[in-house]
């Protein structure tokens, strides 16, 4: 491996800035939510879990977590069954109109959030179905829609068309095809846009805040609104929380894709 | 290829798209109506007229083009630093050797699936006037009292940074990944230097990367709404806080639809124009070369 030259000490000096620069947000966040104060700060000399426990107890951020959970769980799965006829459509077939579905469908990632949560607001006003649980997935399975689309055409156009091949010609309808061969070799693509789906789903906030009302509040919402008002440890508590999940998330995708593929490949 | 099989392309896509007609298109259109409507708080709000007040209110007033102004600046800001420090820190990455090589790509992508409520927070108990930095430089002696660094637009340009250098990383990878070690050796064994190597062969080879990871950190910085209400504060109000604000705060939706609708066109312009530059500029160069 000659030819990958060893970094100079300037190069790892930048390097381990860099790391530091990235990392010393969340480090933070996670050392304050052990202060034993009432406000937030590093704890020094004593370390206390009284505002996990406070955490454990808030019915605020309880719901606000369980309206999130089942958001990115029905937007996910939604978005992920209405991404895969589109990419077998999109990367099988070429017909006319298809690079505008394709431009159409992916769009959603060119537009400002901003912009989408007024659009979304403004339209479910007018259908009276402002602030209720199912509007808000309405608007998730097609901000995420692009991410689920993104992994499964990749899957799609990563597969060799041989085994489809071989097995029609053995006499195996379309449908079998797809359930036994098809299905199956693009299954890490569908579960890692689903699983990026459900990220994205879950840590959206500026689409989100202008269409959830009190009763459906998501977790991203509720601690955007907790730190414009008034700060207590406990955002740092849940906020220590979800970073300790993303890194149960990412050894999950490691294990079953390999986490270079999900990162590198998402965009 | 028959039009049966083009039947069935167009019949596997329907339900996606009637899905985004009814979600997107719709709602789209909705807000641009709405942005021609007229607003009176006296008859309840919305107005049924049409005009295009709201579009001339929002381009001629000082206050509005104060904050699209400091919209841009901070959006040039914020694209710069990343590419500054963004590209360096992907091809130091990129020379490192596994197993460290994986690790550091983990630790500088993973941030990417933290909210980014979560990653602001981190910044604002560190620039806080009783966080870290600040009693650094107070221990150091560099300063006799507590700096004032939260609300300040140089504190938003660092965070917004930290939250999407990554995705420079990202960008200058992939492109880092399809370089053709063989072109780097060859200059070499030719008698070039480290730098000019770098300058004239690595450079060109990463550029898709750079520019297509600056037009994504662009766009993102000149919507994002999270950082700078939580980092900037109430005062220092970009085009995304403005909207909200609007839509929100003064109940006024005819004139934050056209806010809107300004943010998404002028999106749109740029990424477009910007598009049409640079695949020229790369085909040239491209074709330079070859």
């Amino acid at each position: 491996m000659k030819h990958h030259d060893r970094n100079g000490a300037g190069a790892l000096l930048f390097h381990g800035l860099f790391l530091a620069f990235i990392l010393a947000p969340l480090v933070v966040v996670c050392l304050s939510a052990f202060t034993p104060d009432d406000f937030l700060t590093i704890p020094t000399r004593h370390f206390s879990l009284r505002w996990f426990i406070a955490l454990w107890h808030s019915d605020d951020f309880n719901s606000a977590f369980k309206t999130s959970l089942w958001l990115g769980v029905l937007a996910a799965t939604i978005s992920s069954a209405l991404a895969l006829p589109t990419a077998l459509g999109l990367v099988r077939y070429r017909f006319a109109g298809r690079d505008a579905i394709n431009a159409f469908v992916l769009s959603p990632l060119m537009i400002p959030p901003v912009v989408l949560g007024i659009a979304f607001l403004r339209f479910f006003t007018l259908v009276n179905i402002s602030g209720s649980f199912a509007s808000l997935v309405a608007c998730h399975v097609l901000l995420i829609f692009p991410y689920a689309l993104r992994l499964i055409m990749a899957a799609l156009t990563g597969m060799a068309g041989d085994a489809e091949q071989a097995a029609r010609s053995l006499g195996a309808g379309r449908w079998t095809t797809f359930r036994r061969v098809t299905l199956p070799m693009i299954l890490p693509g569908l579960v890692g846009g689903w699983v990026l789906a459900f990220i994205s789903s879950f840590d959206e906030l500026t689409a989100t805040i202008f269409v959830a009302a009190p009763a459906t509040i998501t977790l991203p919402v509720r601690i955007y609104m907790n730190m414009s008002e008034t700060v207590d440890p406990t955002v740092a508590a849940v906020s220590t929380v979800l970073i300790a999940l993303v890194l149960v998330v990412m050894v999950f995708l490691d294990r079953i894709y390999g986490l270079n593929k999900v990162l590198v490949g998402s965009h | 290829m028959n039009r049966n099989r083009a039947h069935h392309g167009l019949a596997l896509t329907l339900p996606a798209a009637l899905y985004f007609i009814l979600l997107l298109a719709v709602p789209l259109a909705l807000t641009f109506v709405l942005s021609l409507r007229g607003f009176n708080l006296d008859v309840g709000g919305i107005v049924n007229t049409t005009s295009v007040r709201n579009y001339v209110a929002v381009l001629s007033d000082p206050y509005y083009y104060t904050i699209f102004l400091r919209t841009l600046v901070l959006s040039v800001a914020v694209t710069l630093l990343c590419v500054l420090v963004g590209v360096p820190e992907a091809y130091f990455l990129f020379r490192m050797r596994d197993p460290w090589r994986s690790l550091c790509l983990v630790a500088v992508l993973g941030p990417l699936l933290v909210s980014v409520v979560v990653r602001t927070l981190g910044w604002s108990i560190l620039l806080g006037r009783t966080g870290p930095i600040n009693a650094l430089l107070l221990k150091l002696g560099l300063i006799a009292h507590p700096a004032q660094m939260l609300f300040t637009l140089g504190a938003v340009i660092v965070v917004m940074v930290h939250v999407l250098v990554p995705l420079m990383v990202l960008s200058v990878w992939t492109s880092l990944t399809r370089l053709d070690p063989a072109v780097g050796h060859a200059a070499r064994s030719l008698g070039a230097g480290r730098a000019t190597v770098m300058w004239r062969v690595v450079l060109p080879q990463i550029a898709p990367g750079i520019l297509s990871g600056s037009l994504i950190v662009f766009a993102l910085t000149a919507s994002a709404f999270a950082t700078p209400a939580l980092i900037g504060g109430r005062r220092l109000k970009v085009v995304a806080t403005t909207a909200y604000d609007e839509f929100l705060g003064t109940l006024n939706w005819p004139r934050g639809a056209a806010i809107a609708v300004i943010l998404l066109v002028a999106n749109f312009v740029i990424i477009a124009g910007y598009n049409r530059v640079v695949e020229r500029r790369v085909t040239r160069r491209l074709g330079g070369v070859s």
